[in-house]
């Protein structure tokens, strides 16, 4: 391994292009994420965000184009290999298993690197799951699903994370939960990448703003410019 | 697995060109041995009316092959029925046996289905080694041939082979009507998706059961006409190797095509006749086609024939 | 009846059961993580079988190692095939899985049959393991108690390894959600070889446990798997200690079979997955996708 060159972004993609079967779905996304830079991608759905995050994984293997991670081109590497670069990652629907308790999906990820959080300090930042960590995986609620997924990647050690729609149908007071989560993450450096649909979550924590439609960035906006753009960014939300 | 490519206009001069070789075909090789591959072709067009049209893998189609065989035999031989009553005994025999396997079988989808069908044929197998009448290892032998209604000798080889033929013609007509009717439709429809067929108000299990006795019965068609014509039923004919075998010309020949089953069963039977002095296991050489078939061209000789020409002529228009 | 006919058709009955034990959980677990079916379960156990014939006859390596060496050789050539042949088939409909596997079945055989000859062979009961114990009521071959020990353990530890350790977590996971499993970092490739690997092993590792009881010949695993698929529509394939209860108990019923209605014996297993299609179509233990 060679380390990174201080100067090149943690992630890099550039005229990425992703296919569903037949259906092309991202038509040549440029993306740059410096090292603990946190953005987020923003948009309406079907806009391709998930998808951004999938081919990042290596999780959408139907595609073209480059992404550079750490320095590394990964667009021909199998997902495995990507994760191994460091990356932590928590998809939308969870992904928590049925068929493992929860201690079992907490262990289940191998370490990626140093500095992984240990188990006392999981069950410090989410008390619930020490509780439940004997139940089947699924028996959870929502909340403690989410809880879990985070937990489970910061246990690895990764740095670089690909959060999808963490406060997706979550309470209020579980939202806040997960923001205290990764704002802990920001301050330790972590690089980030979300994808959110709740932008009031977003804006407190990112640095930049990447809007997509019909599977292409349309728009970068800094977190200092947020506030004089919010009508920019209403009509592109659709809200 | 695959879109039914069934004969348009353009595929008359085909039919008929097929047509004029079977006929010639026994002035030149031996009727005996046409006589057997068009035994085999309507079994595996049997077969392929299942999987092809309702995409339902039976792995135990010998079962309704064996036993039409043995009835057949044993009612010629022992009660001398004529021909044409022993062959439509082993048919009912067939039938009902695919009646009751088939309404277990559709109770299980997808590889369950399989694996009950091959269960269930292995059932006949033991049968077929303790009944009193099947002759056990040595099998059903010396089955008189008679005579074709009660006029032509069959123990003539072309009066075998043209009768042999008319009842494969007819067979494979009634298969081609079928899969061309509405019922055919409907069991295409269930196949495509089956939860929207069972939505527009189609029983899709009762469909799925009328096909897998048609397909049952056809098999026993074939399996009774070559017990007759080979005045044998032995327990090869009941055995999961003869339900492998019959797969593999399925898929050989190319799955869903109307000529697929009698390409791949003309090539199998042939190889069969070649290794049978070569000292070759016959199981090693169709092993290595089953595996090359699966991996390098699932569409079959037919299935691939098919797409090169399409090929040609999109390059054409 | 005697009882003694009785105990000793219920201890062949046992052994079979736990042939059927050792290749239904071999066959969940290719199952569950590859989607294949794999009807050549028969032909590993068959191999095994030989391997270890083989192995005494042409270089004098007796039972006990040929206990380690045929289910390894077995898992190394699962392993190859899983390789070379069947990761082509993945993402094709499960039936080809089916098919491929048929044509190993069939090709093995063929090869075994051109090299062997089909005529069976001993193999002889290890001298250690000769003999038997008078229970009094009935002489307990040693050979025979033995197997059955050695088939359950197995089966029991392959559990508990599913169960309670970290790579039964993860070989979980990668049945579960294979996807997800890849972008954690987890190599689930490797995983799938290994599993197919260990799962024709365990059929080889019966087929050792087989060879002197049964004659070793190419032909002795097709049949087997027949039964063993009957067995699998009974139980399902969702849970290893179904699978194991549902086999065990169908070979004792064989065993009861074959004193009260031998004509009938090797009929038992099919009769009873009638009964359960028609009373209990998902099976016993059914988590059926």
């Amino acid at each position: 391994m060679w380390a990174p060159i201080m100067t090149e972004p943690v992630i890099a993609i550039r005229q990425l292009q992703g296919y569903y079967g037949e259906s092309h779905v991202l038509h040549g996304v440029d993306l740059d994420v410096a090292a603990g830079e946190v953005i987020t991608i923003i948009g309406r759905n079907g806009a391709g965000k998930t998808t951004t995050l999938r081919a990042i994984m290596g999780i959408l293997e139907n595609r073209q184009g480059s992404i550079r991670i750490q320095g590394r081109e990964t667009i021909a590497d199998p997902s495995e290999r990507i994760a191994r670069l460091g990356i932590g990652y928590v998809p939308e629907e969870r992904g928590i298993y049925s068929s493992l308790d929860v201690m079992e999906n907490l262990m289940l990820p191998p370490r990626l690197g140093p500095g992984g959080m240990s188990l006392d300090d999981i069950w410090q930042l989410f008390p619930n799951l020490l509780e439940r960590r004997r139940s089947q995986g699924t028996r959870l609620s929502g909340g403690e699903q989410q809880m879990l997924a985070f937990a489970r990647v910061l246990r690895t050690g990764a740095n670089i994370f690909l959060l999808d729609e963490p406060t997706e149908g979550l309470a209020p007071v579980i939202v806040q939960q997960i923001g205290k989560a990764v704002e802990a993450m920001k301050a330790k450096g972590h690089t980030m990448i979300l994808v959110e649909q709740n932008f009031r979550f977003a804006a407190r924590l990112a640095d930049r703003h990447y809007v997509m439609e019909n599977g292409r960035v349309i728009d970068v906006i800094a977190k200092a410019d947020v506030p004089s753009s919010l009508d920019k960014i209403k009509s592109y939300l659709g809200v | 697995m695959q879109d039914l490519h069934l004969p348009d206009r353009r595929s008359i001069p085909l039919l008929l060109a097929v047509l004029a070789i079977a006929i010639a075909a026994p002035f030149m090789f031996y009727p005996l041995f046409l006589t057997k591959v068009l035994c085999y072709a309507l079994f595996a067009s049997a077969f392929n009316l299942l999987l092809g049209s309702c995409n339902l893998l039976s792995f135990g189609h010998a079962a309704y092959f064996g036993a039409s065989a043995y009835i057949a035999g044993h009612t010629a031989k022992a009660w001398g029925w004529p021909f044409e009553a022993s062959i439509l005994a082993g048919v009912a025999t067939a039938a009902a046996l695919g009646a009751c396997f088939g309404y277990l079988a559709i109770r299980r989808q997808g590889i369950y289905f399989a694996m009950i069908t091959l269960a269930l044929a292995q059932m006949v197998y033991f049968l077929a080694l303790q009944l009193p009448f099947t002759g056990a290892e040595d099998g059903l032998t010396s089955v008189p041939r008679g005579k074709v209604l009660g006029l032509f000798e069959l123990d003539n080889p072309l009066t075998l082979y043209f009768t042999t033929l008319l009842i494969f013609i007819c067979a494979i007509a009634l298969i081609h009507r079928t899969t061309h009717s509405p019922f055919g439709q409907i069991l295409h429809a269930i196949r495509d998706n089956e939860p929207r067929a069972i939505s527009l108000g189609f029983e899709a299990n009762r469909f799925k059961l009328q096909a897998f006795v048609l397909s049952a019965a056809l098999a026993g068609l074939a399996g009774a006409n070559k017990a007759i014509a080979f005045k044998l039923a032995t327990l090869t004919d009941v055995h999961w190797t003869t339900s492998g075998s019959v797969i593999l010309m399925t898929l050989l020949g190319g799955l869903g095509t109307l000529f697929g089953p009698i390409v791949g069963a003309l090539v199998v039977v042939t190889l069969e006749n070649y290794l049978a002095d070569s000292g070759l296991p016959i199981q090693l050489v169709i092993g290595t086609i089953f595996i090359l078939c699966i991996l390098l061209f699932r569409r079959g000789i037919v299935g691939e024939a098919q797409a090169f020409l399409q090929r040609r002529r999109g390059k054409a228009d | 009846m005697p009882i003694q006919a009785l105990l000793g058709q219920l201890l062949v009955g046992l052994i079979n059961g736990s042939f059927y034990a050792m290749m239904s959980i071999g066959l969940a677990i290719i199952f569950g993580l590859l989607g294949i079916t794999n009807i050549a379960q028969g032909a590993f156990y068959m191999m095994g079988a030989f391997f270890s014939w083989l192995l005494l006859r042409e270089a004098g390596i007796g039972y006990f190692y040929a206990l380690v060496l045929s289910p390894l050789i077995v898992g190394l050539i699962g392993a190859a095939i899983e390789r070379t042949l069947l990761r082509r088939v993945y993402k094709l409909p499960h039936e080809y899985g089916l098919l491929l596997t048929f044509g190993i079945l069939t090709f093995t055989q063929g090869l075994f049959i051109y090299i062997f000859q089909t005529a069976g062979r001993p193999y002889p009961v290890p001298t250690e393991l000769a003999g038997g114990f008078n229970l009094g009521f009935m002489f307990l071959p040693k050979y025979r108690a033995w197997v059955v020990i050695a088939s359950l353990t197995t089966c029991f530890l392959v559990w508990y390894a599913l169960e309670k350790t970290s790579l039964g977590r993860t070989l979980r996971a990668a049945t579960e959600n294979p996807t997800l499993t890849r972008a954690f970092g987890i190599n689930v490739p490797a995983l799938m070889t290994l599993g197919f690997g260990a799962g024709v092993a365990l059929a080889g590792a019966a087929g050792v446990l087989a060879a002197p009881i049964y004659t070793v010949s190419p032909i002795m695993g097709a049949d087997l798997i027949i039964v063993v698929f009957a067995i699998i529509v009974i139980g399902g394939m969702g849970s290893i200690m179904g699978a194991i209860v549902t086999s065990v108990s169908l070979g004792l019923l064989e065993g009861l079979a074959k004193v009260y209605y031998p004509q009938g014996s090797n009929m038992v297993v099919f009769v009873i997955m009638i009964a359960v299609l028609l009373l209990r179509p998902a099976g016993l233990f059914g988590r059926e996708k």
